[in-house]
């Protein structure tokens, strides 16, 4: 009922859903991005939605060393 | 379904127009009308259209009748400078991959079943999210934990996947549920917009001589200006009204080329009869559409977009193995209670 371990909870629920939320709007700015603008759109897109297959790339390599 | 339009010109089932210097003239939209009904003769003329990709050819669509059934027609490409014709398109091993996809063959009752299975595909990744704290709250982001059961492994992976693909696989998932009501939102537009306007000419007769497609194209230009022309639908096919041809105009960036604007065109002296905005679900659906394909951010975004498939394929299976891991696990859980007599409540 105290204050104090409300204040963790809320600092773990940002290390869980924080990075999650951070890819999630990138891909959808990626998603968007191409339809509305040409050149960079395209060239964003390909980083933005491409994230998810680069951290799982990361975490692959990062754990056969 | 990605890859269609390279799968299709590997398997050669893409016309390949010549190559033209860009100055080079080009016949007129009469001249490739004729042509195609050349090519088919007895046939009537449902569609020409032209794809924003593929300047050098043009596309048109006949049918026994104007109303002929879709999965009737002979869609053929022409060269827009020649007026050669240059082969179908759309029959190569993509079209049976397409109606797979769409409608496992079935029409609506199996367009129903794709967009209930999409559905579900969606309650399934949110009530991953859900789970998805109970399960990683003790753990920071990415963990692996590799010394663990064959088991803990695979949930780590599958929570891993399955959180970082989650936005994309939503936007797939629901713009996949919208294609399924593609026919029916056409419908709806068909008997509430369209109707309306070409209510004005009622009873008018279908046009006895056809307009100048060439008039038709430039009239519709003029009514639209900046806008390209997508697709013409002859008066009496499903996208106009039985006197009057329908001009589908598009914009040039990769988002207004997908919102066509209809111009209403007389079927005889080709005089511009109305234009208007589409509804906002058309819109909407019209927009989705590059949003369930992946097929607008160029090669590189299509490869992504096969490889996130992958990763989703790897989410779903991973889950199904680790419910059924669990299932096993909980019944010898109950096998041993039940074989136990101390664990047995006493009578």
């Amino acid at each position: 009922m105290s204050d104090a371990p409300r204040h963790p909870r809320h600092g773990n629920w940002i290390a869980v859903f924080g990075l999650p939320i951070v890819i999630g709007v990138l891909s959808l700015a990626g998603l968007l991005s191409a339809l509305l603008f040409n050149e960079l759109g395209r060239i964003f897109s390909w980083f933005a939605v491409g994230l998810p297959l680069a951290i799982t790339a990361w975490v692959y390599v990062r754990r056969n060393r | 379904m990605i890859f269609h339009h390279e799968i299709d010109k590997a398997f050669g089932y893409a016309p390949k127009p010549a190559m033209h210097q860009a100055d080079a003239q080009k016949p007129g939209i009469d001249a490739i009308g004729q042509a195609a009904l050349a090519s088919h003769p007895g046939s009537v003329l449902q569609y020409i259209s032209w794809d924003k990709d593929e300047p050098g050819t043009v596309t048109a669509f006949t049918n026994h009748a104007v109303n002929g059934a879709p999965d009737d027609a002979v869609v053929k490409a022409f060269d827009a400078y020649t007026g050669k014709p240059l082969g179908l398109v759309g029959t190569g091993p993509m079209l049976v991959v397409l109606k797979l996809h769409t409608d496992v063959y079935l029409g609506q009752p199996g367009k129903w079943f794709m967009g209930a299975m999409g559905f579900v595909f969606m309650i399934a990744i949110v009530s991953g999210v859900v789970l998805y704290w109970p399960f990683t709250r003790r753990l920071s982001f990415a963990t692996i934990r590799s010394e663990k059961t064959r088991r803990i492994v695979w949930l780590d992976w599958h929570n891993l996947l399955g959180i970082v693909t989650v936005v994309w696989a939503l936007v797939v998932g629901g713009t996949g549920v919208l294609n399924t009501l593609a026919e029916v939102m056409l419908n709806q537009w068909k008997s509430t917009e369209l109707a309306a306007m070409v209510a004005p000419y009622a009873g008018r007769p279908p046009p006895q001589h056809l307009a100048s497609l060439d008039v038709v194209v430039s009239n519709a230009m003029k009514a639209a200006p900046g806008m390209d022309v997508s697709f013409i639908a002859f008066p009496g096919t499903p996208f106009t009204s039985s006197h009057h041809f329908a001009a589908f105009m598009r914009g040039d960036t990769p988002l207004t080329s997908r919102l066509l604007k209809p111009v209403l065109l007389d079927g005889e002296t080709a005089d511009v009869a109305d234009a208007r905005e589409l509804p906002i679900y058309l819109k909407a659906l019209l927009v989705s559409q590059p949003l369930h394909f992946g097929d607008y951010g160029g090669l590189p975004l299509k490869i992504i977009w096969a490889l996130l498939d992958v990763l989703t394929i790897v989410v779903l299976g991973s889950g199904l193995y680790l419910w059924w891991v669990r299932r096993r696990k909980t019944r010898q859980t109950m096998r041993v209670s039940l074989a136990s007599p101390s664990l047995q409540p006493t009578p």
